[in-house]
């Protein structure tokens, strides 16, 4: 699965993207920020607050209880302060 | 009345409201009123050297374009632009345009309005502040208030 970083989630975790294999457990957008998470201090810092974190699939917004694709794309990034 | 395709561009490059205005309304005789929003970079009382607009490419123009979509559909408008700007801004400097056309000002008035309120809290951008004495500065965090604003248009 391919993950991309914006902003503060990015500048935390230290990249802007990177393709991971996701256990096979971690099938919701939820599961995905718990995973993430402890993967390192770097992913802790960007992750400690996960209700306030952002995420599309694909380009489009969706909410923390909805299903991971099969593959694609998955965007996390803060609140937007665009406009 | 079918409803208007709305003209979406993201982009690094300054735009001019007047050209866009001319370029919407130009050899119409349809459009009875036309509202313009122009978003500007301010220093903050001379915080600020700059503002870094970082954004999702591809999800930007989608987002603005669902958000753009939905706004012809909801009021009955003639014609619709906007243009969101990515990259460091210097005071001053433009950062949006919306300019939404109509028969009449009011659904002009209204789709302009609900445009900025949608973008702040659904297009993917993300502001950092670079600061006048030091450089440095963090992220803009986002206002509750725009969240709420966005909220108002609930139907």
């Amino acid at each position: 699965m391919k993950l991309i970083y914006f902003a503060w989630v990015r500048e935390r975790i230290g990249k802007g993207e990177e393709d991971v294999e996701l256990p096979a457990d971690v099938t919701r957008v939820s599961d995905l920020l718990a995973w993430l998470k402890g993967r390192g201090e770097n992913y802790g810092a960007a992750l400690e607050y996960p209700e306030i974190i952002r995420v599309a699939i694909n380009q489009e917004h969706v909410s923390h209880d909805t299903p991971l694709p099969e593959s694609g794309e998955i965007a996390l990034f803060p609140p937007m302060t665009g406009g | 009345m079918a409803a208007c395709r709305p003209t979406i561009r993201v982009q690094p490059d300054d735009f001019d409201a007047g050209a866009e205005i001319r370029a919407l309304a130009e050899n119409r005789h349809d459009i009875g009123a036309v509202v313009t929003f122009t978003g500007l970079c301010r220093d903050e009382g001379g915080r600020l050297a700059a503002l870094e607009l970082e954004h999702y490419p591809g999800m930007a123009e989608a987002e603005i374009e669902r958000v753009a979509r939905e706004a012809a559909e909801r009021w009955p408008l003639t014609g619709l632009t906007v243009i969101h700007r990515h990259g460091m801004m210097k005071p001053g400097a433009n950062i949006v345009l919306v300019v939404a056309a109509s028969a009449h000002r009011k659904a002009a008035f209204e789709a302009a309005d609900f445009l900025m309120d949608y973008l702040k809290s659904r297009a993917p951008f993300w502001k950092k502040e670079h600061l006048a004495d030091s450089g440095e500065g963090g992220w803009v965090e986002a206002k509750e208030s725009d969240a709420a604003a966005a909220g108002r248009w609930k139907k």
